[in-house]
């Protein structure tokens, strides 16, 4: 795709190989993050969103696997390297933050040890200049006091805290990029917050891009450059944060978008979309969102939309063909 | 309350609840190693009233005490303090009274630990039919069962499947219609749609304000999250290590929030309306429940916090120089007027950098 790209991917599939049959769960996405870009990834459980950052880092748990598609770092294809080749650039060149920051430290160990095994793993460091190193991450990442806190394991710790290690381990190796799976979600508000505007910061003063994979529209809203919105495996819409979410093209987003509570606007009910999200078993033929769409015709059950230019945004819906031809 | 001086019974009233746990290490341990008895107080002096056909929001941050009020108010914990009144009578443990405690019914977060996965949804739905009135099964029930599923909006047929083939937002449903079996007046909700997706809340937050048109319900409506607590609540409570700081009707609390606390939350919440603004962010996090700072618990983090802070334990009070019915607030500053006029929502007081705390660092974005 774009030449000037850190992240493409192209024609991402994964699938799920069982008794009955194969199931897909990422069907043909296509995405792009340039450098310093926070891209948001969203959709509801199910989505595939998950399991397309988990496909870039390489680590798509088997049985599960990459069944087409190509995943280019800096244009060097990196979802083919072989399970070592890609450890290295897992830490290296790709940081990650996921949900729950207690699963993501070793209880056992503190959190210095931790920092300095990141930073030696992957920096040709002397063991005090990553020591040095660790502390200044700690620093930066808003922990006072790092001296102390060095030797402290995961436990002394609050969730907030804890969240904030896990960024500074994802940074040790000022990683070009960070895919950050539902990084506030086991957090308050008031530290959700906290968190946000760190990962922000820290953003803007490396360069360093996002894919940043949440449910909540809110923490896009507030966070992202651009936004992906993802229906059963595929790309529904992408386009710049405040397009997507203002002026959406495709009735999932749309119907999405109103379905959200918010505190700015006075709303008697709430847009409903009816039904759910279909099972990996059963995904509709045609465009996947058929059966809820209250705009579906004939086209829409026969054919599955790729994402066509729509507004400001990209919309894989054939509305968008037909207001055009209209 | 000022809401209530017409002089209406409310139909719940808490006065003075709380709730303490003794979390104390064994009596050994105490011995040996000197520790000191330790009592965590989840809810320390909770007072307010719901009136009939009111929707009663309870937000804050884990660990503030929300849960625990719930589960006080339907009995499934005993009051350390207080009373709990229901329709006027106490129903607080030493006096049962079976009668209201049939009037009220729960609504659980996780739809997946709260329904059997051995029974048949139409058991779980008639459980609370059969229980009050002996084990009579038959065509009565049946029908009534069939009544509740099609209210929520599942099918007849639904009856005769297990929990395990429905989805969260589906499950939620058979929770509301279990709840709503024994025609209660009262719901206790705890979070019902946390663990549900964006457009299954919607679903599940359109059909409880169509419940509640339709039956007369009164709820007590528990969440973490202001957004769905603004869209369903007429009034909310804010509350902060197991005190409540404000209590106010909602378009008043969130468009002139007064607690420094409440003020914070509200900055904090990320919101579709806020794409690209720039946001402050808030220092501090929720003090361990069981060394509670001393005076107003939220002093640490407060902007505005002077000496009575750190001394005083704020009451709740009506808000000085509001029209009646303006709601109240525990705080300090707001009764003596330090704090700038009520700020509009957005307009953040959190600008000024608390160097030397633990986080800090107050970004602009």
């Amino acid at each position: 795709m774009t030449g000037g790209a850190l992240l493409a991917v192209e024609g991402l599939r994964v699938e799920f190989p069982t008794r009955q049959g194969t199931l897909v769960a990422v069907d043909g996405v296509s995405l792009t993050i340039a450098p310093g870009e926070v891209l948001g990834v969203v959709g509801e459980s199910g989505a595939g969103k998950s399991l397309t950052g988990a496909a870039v880092i390489g680590l798509i748990d088997p049985p599960g696997r990459i069944g087409a598609g190509e995943v280019r770092l800096d244009g060097r294809r990196i979802d083919n390297l072989p399970p070592e080749a890609l450890r290295r650039i897992r830490g290296r060149e790709i940081g990650a933050v996921f949900q729950d920051p207690l699963t993501s430290l070793n209880p056992l160990y503190t959190i210095g040890r931790q920092l300095v095994e990141t930073i030696t793993t992957h920096l040709d460091l002397t063991p005090a200049a990553a020591r040095a190193r660790a502390l200044e991450l700690l620093g930066e990442v808003g922990i006072t006091a790092p001296k102390r806190r060095f030797n402290h394991y995961p436990h002394q710790f609050s969730g907030g805290m804890r969240q904030r290690v896990v960024i500074a381990l994802a940074l040790a190796a000022k990683p070009k990029l960070i895919i950050a799976d539902e990084p506030t979600t086991a957090l308050d508000v008031s530290i959700q917050a906290q968190i946000i505007s760190l990962l922000k910061g820290l953003c803007r003063d490396h360069g360093t891009a996002v894919m940043l994979i949440t449910h909540d529209m809110g923490v896009i809203a507030e966070t992202a450059d651009r936004v992906a919105v993802m229906y059963a495996g595929r790309i529904v819409e992408v386009g710049p944060v405040a397009d997507v979410i203002h002026r959406p093209q495709h009735p999932y987003t749309r119907g999405l978008m109103g379905s959200i509570p918010t505190i700015a606007a006075e709303r008697e009910a709430l847009e409903q979309i009816d039904g759910t999200m279909p099972r990996l078993t059963a995904i509709p033929g045609g465009c996947a969102f058929h059966p809820r769409c209250p705009h579906a015709f004939d086209r829409c059950r026969r054919d599955r939309p790729e994402l066509m230019a729509a507004g400001a945004t990209r919309a894989a819906c054939w509305l968008v063909l037909r207001q055009a031809a209209a | 309350m000022s809401d209530f001086a017409a002089g209406a019974t409310p139909l719940v009233e808490l006065i003075d609840v709380a709730r303490h746990f003794d979390v104390s290490p064994p009596w050994l341990n105490r011995v040996l190693e000197r520790k000191p008895r330790a009592l965590l107080k989840a809810v320390d002096g909770v007072s307010f009233a719901i009136a009939k056909g009111e929707t009663l929001g309870l937000v804050g941050e884990s660990g503030c005490g929300k849960s625990t009020v719930a589960r006080l108010i339907v009995g499934l914990y005993r009051p350390t303090r207080g009373e709990i009144r229901y329709a006027g009578r106490r129903i607080d443990a030493n006096t049962a009274n079976p009668a209201a405690r049939r009037n009220m019914q729960m609504i659980f977060q996780d739809p997946y630990a709260s329904l059997n996965p051995r029974w048949r949804v139409v058991d779980i739905v008639a459980e609370p039919l059969r229980a009050g009135r002996g084990d009579e099964r038959g065509p009565a029930i049946e029908a009534r069962v069939a009544s509740l599923l099609e209210q929520v909006g599942l099918a007849r047929a639904d009856g005769s499947k297990f929990p395990h083939q429905f989805s969260g937002g589906q499950r939620q449903r058979i929770s509301i219609a279990r709840a709503l079996a024994g025609n209660p007046a009262f719901l206790v909700c705890d979070e019902p749609t946390s663990a549900l997706d964006v457009s299954v809340q919607a679903q599940v937050l359109n059909l409880m304000r169509r419940l509640q048109r339709e039956l007369d319900l009164t709820y007590l409506f528990i969440s973490h999250n202001l957004a769905v607590v603004h869209h369903i609540a007429n009034r909310v409570g804010v509350m902060y290590l197991g005190r409540i700081v404000e209590l106010a009707p909602t378009q008043r609390l969130f468009a002139r929030p007064q607690h420094p606390y409440t003020r914070m939350l509200l900055d904090a919440v990320p919101d579709l309306a806020h794409t690209g603004k720039p946001r402050t962010a808030v220092a501090g996090e929720v003090p361990n429940p069981l060394e509670p700072p001393s005076g107003c618990t939220f002093h640490p983090r407060c902007p505005y916090a002077a000496e009575r802070c750190r001394r005083e334990v704020p009451l709740l009070k009506p808000v000085p120089h509001a029209p009646l019915g303006a709601g109240e607030v525990a705080c300090h500053a707001v009764e003596e007027g330090r704090i700038p006029a009520a700020a509009k929502t957005g307009d953040s007081i959190w600008r000024r950098p608390q160097t030397g705390s633990e986080s800090g660092r107050v970004d602009r974005l």
